[in-house]
């Protein structure tokens, strides 16, 4: 159905941005830019929950059944023959929850951004950078094809540049602002690359097409469900450079790579900590990194008819997690332990779209904005209150003089350990209970079990890094009361007496509401394994709602039985599923409505076992955490993973040096100097040495003129006098 | 015995040739002048000699013809040499050099 309303949610921000930029600039009232920007993503923030939860809305599940997205046509970009790309916005279920958490938590971090850039002289810049990253993630994930997509997606790598270099006098803010942005577009070539290969599979297939959804009225077909159509591509190594489903699926997977910070492309999240630390929170926690978590999902279809690039997902998921992990445990910089943080979790989101498990996915990255949102503007309530201090060895005992800073932070702990009953509990114990059932038949029989234990290591290790920070920051004695001791550090503090205070209004209140939602935000998707306890249905909320529009694999299934499930599609009638109708009551066929069958009791065994482990493993860690740090607070971690295995280094010389200097000596001096100014240089002394020799014609010596003039009648007369003057008889009549 | 034409026509060549060397060799304009009009005197000669041999009145009419350029190409090369003394005062050849790169 057509939405006017939809275009509303990008283009509010986008206003604001404007208003911001150019009315901001000349008031440079912080009251009047700071209720601008905040109101101006309020209201979209209304209008996402308005359209999500209406009674047809995008996220209403009941009678009846449908998931046809609320469409909004705005005007055709690109039509071509068939092929037609618009700029059009669609919400359904699954950009219907990226939105609700997007505008939702991004209008908390603009409520505390508010409080924290007070004073700043690039007011009315922040604000606008801020609402139109909001503008260009909207767009990202309401864009209704795979090119509008691409335009969100350039514009928040766009945003994080402008944002991370925000700072104009912080000497390594530039330089972090350029690595991000590099490292985003060598994922966007792969990105790139993936939709035009969508083109051609579509096109050969007979009608190209890059939308999403089917939109009969302007003649365009799903290309996810043309491609969900075909054959699945086997399991074996060279389908990737086959030109298939398998190599869209692996070139798309890189475009998340760079945009989601996972191996290989991870290197520019750690850096991005220049800019604001409510830049941090949105951008590099939040909503940004989780975009290319969305496009793998949107994408669902593809992988699912990828099983060699599933596997790849996973596994660079799952090395990601661990690798990041290891690194966190050894940061002093607050924020870049939760930076790694972020990359560790979103190692798990791909670990799960690795296996099929799509959506507790998602789950995880909607938990994960709530408690890294959380995270990161605590510590920015804790950077603030201690003048922008950033170091937690100079840290210590905040806890008297922050308590509610102290008090959300800890739900915010609590949560990423996952301790239940908070939100990161059951995202990552679902992650992690699908990891470890993943069916034989998309992965070698061994490689789930051992994805788990990476998993589970990973859940350790971030229960004790997590636990670092919290001991190192708030417990313990006051280090920064200490003279200071000669750390390296980067920015030089001129205050010698730091006297901590609690945040403003504007800081805490936002903190108060993620610390509840990281508290109560997972309850929505309580897995039926621990839900049956308490006489729960089979599919939790999250599950309903979201479980019908995500593609299954074609041979998985989480309960382990081979059944080839018919995929489900974002068609405008309810189809109907294995006989059953589709409009069935979801109460009674539990069944109906998603690719999972009511659990076996075995399963449900499994899962109470798992979690119980993934809850014992956060306790532990918490324990190793605690009774490490809270002795020896400031420990020297080692100095491998300090340096962060020396990665930038190797990156450095490996593919920066080598790039260099063969631009430099090879590509410039060697071609661009040697051969094409060769080739002018050598035209041009050509001329003028002809010219040099020629010019001797002329001396001024008029008797050698005479003597030429001799030489040429010589030469002509003797000719004809020699050959015959019978070749001008023509003059002759 | 009576003169040959194959004479008249070596005598003419010899001028011919003494006028060449002369514009080549000599530095002073006119002597260069004096030799042209001796170059050009001498094919007069030649002319003459064919329409006396041949009984053919072209040549003379060619001598006509020849005569009337070299007054002209006298008179004007003349006037020119008389303006170019005018400005520096010398009569040799080899000054006259302004043109060269």
């Amino acid at each position: 159905m057509n939405n006017n309303l939809l275009s509303l949610i990008i283009f509010a921000p986008l206003a604001g941005a404007v208003i911001n930029w150019f009315v901001g600039r000349r008031l440079r009232n912080e009251r009047f830019i700071g209720l601008v920007a905040c109101s101006s993503v309020g209201v979209s923030t209304l209008i996402a929950f308005y359209l999500a939860f209406k009674s047809n809305g995008a996220l209403h599940i009941g009678e009846p059944n449908d998931t046809t997205p609320i469409m909004d046509h705005l005007w055709t970009w690109i039509q071509v023959g068939s092929f037609r790309a618009d700029f059009g916005l669609a919400m359904d279920r699954l950009s219907g929850i990226y939105a609700l958490f997007i505008t939702f938590v991004g209008l908390l971090i603009h409520i505390f951004a508010t409080g924290y850039m007070h004073g700043d002289s690039g007011y009315y810049r922040f604000f606008a950078y801020l609402n139109l990253f909001m503008f260009a993630m909207l767009t990202l994930i309401l864009g209704d094809n795979f090119l509008l997509m691409f335009v969100g997606w350039e514009g928040v790598g766009l945003c994080s540049y402008l944002l991370i270099g925000y700072y104009l006098d912080k000497e390594e803010a530039a330089p972090a602002a350029k690595k991000a942005f590099i490292a985003n577009r060598v994922g966007d070539w792969g990105f790139v690359l993936g939709i035009m290969l969508i083109f051609f599979l579509t096109s050969a297939k007979g009608h190209a097409s890059i939308s999403f959804f089917d939109k009969p009225a302007q003649g365009v077909i799903s290309a996810l469900q043309m491609i969900g159509l075909m054959n699945p591509d086997s399991f074996a190594l060279s389908t990737l450079w086959a030109g298939g489903i398998t190599s869209v699926a692996i070139l798309l997977f890189i475009g998340a790579t760079g945009k989601s910070a996972q191996i290989p492309l991870f290197v520019w999240l750690p850096d991005a900590m220049a800019g604001p630390t409510p830049v941090s929170a949105l951008i590099h926690a939040a909503t940004m990194v989780t975009a290319g978590v969305y496009m793998v999902v949107r994408c669902s279809a593809i992988f699912t008819h990828a099983p060699t690039a599933m596997f790849i997902v996973a596994i660079i998921g799952a090395a990601t997690a661990l690798f990041a992990a290891t690194i966190g445990l050894a940061q002093n910089d607050i924020k870049k332990v939760l930076a790694y943080s972020t990359i560790s979790q979103l190692g798990y989101m791909f670990m799960a779209c690795g296996v099929g498990a799509f959506v507790a996915a998602i789950f995880h990255v909607m938990t994960h904005a709530f408690f890294k949102a959380q995270l990161f503007l605590g510590s920015g309530s804790v950077i603030h209150g201690m003048h922008h201090e950033q170091d937690m060895r100079r840290m210590g005992g905040l806890r008297k003089y922050m308590p509610i800073t102290w008090l959300t932070m800890c739900a915010g702990w609590l949560a990423i350990c996952g301790v239940p009953i908070w939100a990161g509990f059951f995202s990552k114990d679902e992650i992690l209970w699908k990891v470890w059932s993943a069916g034989s038949s998309n992965m070698p029989g061994g490689a789930a079990k051992a994805l788990w234990f990476v998993g589970a290591v990973t859940a350790l290790l971030t229960a004790v890094y997590m636990t670092r920070l919290m001991v190192m920051t708030f417990w313990g004695t006051e280090r920064f009361r200490e003279p200071h001791a000669p750390h390296d550090h980067e920015h030089d503090h001129h205050q010698e007496k730091v006297e901590p205070h609690e945040s403003p209004l504007s800081m805490t209140i936002p903190l108060i509401v993620l610390a509840v939602l990281s508290t109560v935000g997972g309850l929505v998707g309580v897995p039926y394994a621990i839900s049956s306890l308490a006489g729960g249905h089979p599919e939790n909320y999250f599950e309903q709602v979201l479980a019908p529009v995500i593609s299954t694999a074609p041979s998985f299934s989480a309960s382990g039985e081979n059944g080839a499930q018919p995929l489900h599609w974002l068609s405008p009638a309810p189809q109907p599923v294995d006989g059953k109708p589709a409009v069935a009551p979801v109460g009674e066929t539990p069944g109906a409505a998603s690719s999972e069958e009511t659990p076996r009791p075995q399963e449900i065994n499994e899962g109470r076992l798992l979690a119980l482990v993934s809850v014992m493993i956060a306790l532990i860690g918490i324990g190793i955490g605690w009774f490490v740090f809270q002795r020896q607070p400031a420990r020297a971690m080692p100095r491998l993973l300090e340096n962060k295995y020396y990665v930038d280094e190797i990156y450095d010389a490996a593919i920066i040096q080598p790039i260099k200097v063969g631009s430099r000596e090879g590509l410039w001096k060697l071609f661009d100097i040697g051969v094409i100014d060769g080739i002018i240089h050598t035209i041009g002394g050509a001329v003028i040495r002809f010219g040099r020799t020629i010019r001797y014609m002329q001396m001024g010596f008029v008797r050698g003129y005479a003597a030429i003039i001799l030489a040429g009648a010589i030469i002509i007369i003797g000719y004809f006098a020699y050959s015959g003057a019978h070749v001008l008889r023509f003059l002759v009549r | 015995m009576t003169p040959q034409l194959s004479w008249y026509l070596a005598l003419s060549a010899v001028l011919f040739t003494i006028g060449v060397v002369g514009v080549l060799i000599k530095r002073n304009v006119i002597s260069m002048f004096m030799c042209i009009e001796l170059m050009l005197n001498a094919v007069n000669l030649t002319f003459v000699a064919f329409s006396s041999f041949f009984r053919d009145v072209t040549g003379q009419l060619f001598v006509f013809i020849v005569m009337t350029v070299a007054a002209a190409e006298a008179a004007v090369g003349l006037g020119i040499i008389i303006a170019i003394f005018r400005s520096r005062e010398s009569l040799d050849v080899d000054d006259a050099s302004i043109l060269k790169f």
